[in-house]
């Protein structure tokens, strides 16, 4: 270990005494102009007693220090997996699904709100998703659809009180449309130049929302949007249809869960049918995919067109629980969280993209004290898993093993 | 003779400014064996991307069955029979063999013909079937050929078009390479052009050759005489 830690502690005291250099000015000048020392030193001692403890448990298990504690546990993991022989995919799925059915039950507002978020974002990933992860196209203005999606509901409802139901198709077809009208000039392009053509029409129709006052109020946004309504039947005198609007947020949890199930299982569907195939190939290799009688650009656009109708549902249901919409909402920024729950979690995998927006929602609200840091903190944990998982936290798994271990 | 079944006239093609050829005219004739040698840069890949619309012709024409193919979209092309297996065999790394070859069926409906086919592919390339779970990319050099050779033939081609089939490959997979390339002609009648650096093995396994110097055709004959005529076994045969 000592040997070890020979190698690592030059690079690793002249990585921390970088980071000082950098976070002083970061921390210490202040905007009134003066400078002070205390706080970047501080937040400094902190950094280096967690990458400290992290460092030393990094060596131990690399000279095998930590096999006692690791071995029991492995062993116990093997055994287990043996003896349940994995259960299959769709088990996992009911499971995962019961204790989401069940999560309002024991749970408070405020984890029910953290959990619509999620659940919202679990939608936006996914068919950020089928353009990223399955047709491999690099789609920087995503978020675009999801305004289109939400402001579609909003001014629908606001205007000629259509309710959300309706709406929520109509949403998901306008945003497929805009997709369409976008992704017909832009995807003749490849990689690079892609992005940033996707990236320029998403802060269009963001300005555009902005600007166009007599339609949406500009940035001052769209106020007393109706909530979903369900009819239920009563029975009070005779048998009638009772509305009732859904202002618990438990209720709304359940929609939200409704539409992430719905697009799972879509998503799900696409991935293993000839079409999930056709983007796949395109992924690979555009060239050879048209060369086997793919004709790629109508699949490209199919794939945007899609990613574009989900995000639209995702938005009417964001419209319909926040009662109110405005162009704050759809900045790039959001674009970026919805690429790295897709990237973090695994490009193309369904439980990776749940668990990645799980992650990102989940984890900034408990880490609610550091907010400051956060962008800090994300900016690390990126840089991390591209060096030790660039496939993302649940990879995608193809049905593929080697046929040697198969054997064995 | 019969007519040609793939005939290009005069074509002309490149990339931007760059003129790679300039004036192709060749004739393919049904159950032929036809190579194409050349050097490095002389265009032999570009002739291939032209007939299969990657790479647009300027000028000239491609006829393929009587029809101009040189108008239509590359995709259109497995439907009508031609296929090309791509320079540096361009298999799909992350999706597996099985995967690769349902894609080389993709214009294709029937699913009870394509699991035969598949079936056929695995019996011509028993290493495919043993790895029919495994990523594509994961194949050595060979197997990737053979798969890309397989994913080919899946569209069931008329005219199948072979870009350096040899390349980068342990001589002992390239005669089993040649081999099959021998039976898909011999067995299934397909057509065959091929394109090699390599023109000793190519102009063995082919029954007529063309030559191309930048960008254009300089000599067409049968392939034992191109392999005795002095001048070829000067340039391209090392002698």
């Amino acid at each position: 270990m000592i040997h070890e830690f020979k190698k690592v502690w030059k690079p690793y005291t002249l990585g921390l005494l970088w980071v000082l250099g950098l976070l002083w000015p970061l921390l210490g000048i202040h905007p009134d102009g003066t400078l002070s020392f205390e706080r970047t030193l501080i937040v400094w001692l902190y950094l280096l007693v967690v990458s400290f403890v992290c460092l030393i448990l990094y060596l131990m298990n690399k000279s095998g220090h930590l096999e006692l504690m690791k071995n029991p546990l492995s062993a116990a993991w093997s055994k287990g997996a043996v003896a349940a022989k994995v259960p299959p995919v769709w088990g996992w799925f009911l499971v995962g699904l019961m204790l989401a059915m069940l999560f309002p039950l024991f749970t408070g507002r405020y984890h029910q709100d953290v959990a619509i978020n999620v659940l919202i974002y679990v939608c936006l990933g996914l068919g950020l998703n089928v353009v990223v992860g399955l047709a491999g196209m690099l789609d920087l203005g995503y978020i675009a659809f999801y305004g289109v999606g939400a402001y579609t509901y909003a001014l629908f409802n606001i205007h000629y009180g259509i309710p959300f139901w309706v709406c929520l198709p109509v949403s998901g077809a306008l945003a497929l449309v805009v997709a369409c009208i976008v992704g017909y000039p832009t995807l003749r392009m490849r990689g690079d130049y892609l992005a940033i053509v996707t990236l320029g029409f998403g802060e269009i129709i963001r300005i555009i929302l902005n600007n166009w006052m007599t339609l949406t109020n500009g940035p001052n946004g769209i106020m007393g949007i109706n909530r979903p309504g369900i009819f239920f039947p009563s029975f009070a005198d005779g048998f009638s249809w009772e509305h009732l609007w859904l202002k618990k947020l438990w209720l709304l949890y359940y929609v939200a869960l409704g539409l992430a199930v719905v697009t799972i299982l879509c998503v799900h569907r696409l991935n293993f049918s000839r079409v999930g195939r056709a983007w796949e190939s395109i992924r690979e290799d555009e060239t050879a995919a048209e060369l086997m009688g793919v004709n790629t650009f109508i699949y490209k656009l199919l794939a945007y067109a899609m990613g574009g109708m989900f995000a639209g549902f995702a938005g009417a249901f964001f419209a319909a629980r926040m009662k109110f919409v405005s162009p704050e909402s759809f900045t790039f920024l959001e674009s970026a969280m919805v690429l790295c729950m897709v990237v973090l979690g695994g490009m193309g995998s369904i439980p990776g993209i749940i668990l990645g927006a799980a992650a990102l929602i989940v984890l900034p609200e408990l880490f609610r004290e550091f907010e400051l840091y956060r962008m800090l903190a994300f900016g690390s944990v990126m840089v991390l898993m591209m060096l030790f998982r660039p496939e993302g936290l649940l990879p995608a798994k193809r049905l593929g093993t080697r046929s040697e271990e198969r054997e064995g | 003779m019969t007519d040609p079944i793939l005939e290009l006239k005069d074509v002309h093609s490149g990339y931007g400014s760059i003129k790679a050829l300039k004036g192709i005219s060749l004739r393919v004739y049904p159950g032929e064996v036809v190579a194409i040698i050349g050097a490095n840069g002389a265009g032999k890949s570009t002739t291939l991307m032209t007939i299969c619309g990657i790479v647009k012709a300027e000028r000239g024409q491609v006829i393929y069955k009587g029809q101009v193919i040189n108008t239509l979209l590359p995709e259109k092309l497995p439907t009508l029979g031609l296929c090309q297996v791509p320079e540096g065999r361009r298999i799909f790394p992350r999706l597996t063999v099985m995967e690769n070859l349902r894609l080389g069926a993709f214009y294709r409906k029937d699913t009870d013909e394509i699991l035969k086919d598949i079936q056929k592919a695995y019996e011509m390339f028993p290493i495919l079937g043993e790895r029919k779970n495994q990523e594509g990319g994961t194949l050595s050099g060979g197997e990737q050929q053979m798969l890309a050779i397989a994913r080919a033939l899946m569209t069931k081609p008329k005219v199948l078009l072979l870009d350096e089939p040899s390349l980068g490959l342990a001589p002992i997979i390239v005669q089993q390479i040649f081999n099959i390339i021998d039976r898909i002609n011999k067995e299934d009648g397909t057509t065959i052009l091929l394109v090699e650096q390599n023109a000793n093995l190519a102009l063995q396994a082919a029954t007529r050759g063309y030559v191309v110097e930048t960008g254009q055709i300089t000599l067409e004959d049968d392939s034992t005489s191109l392999l005795a005529n002095p001048k070829i076994r000067a340039a391209y045969l090392g002698e």
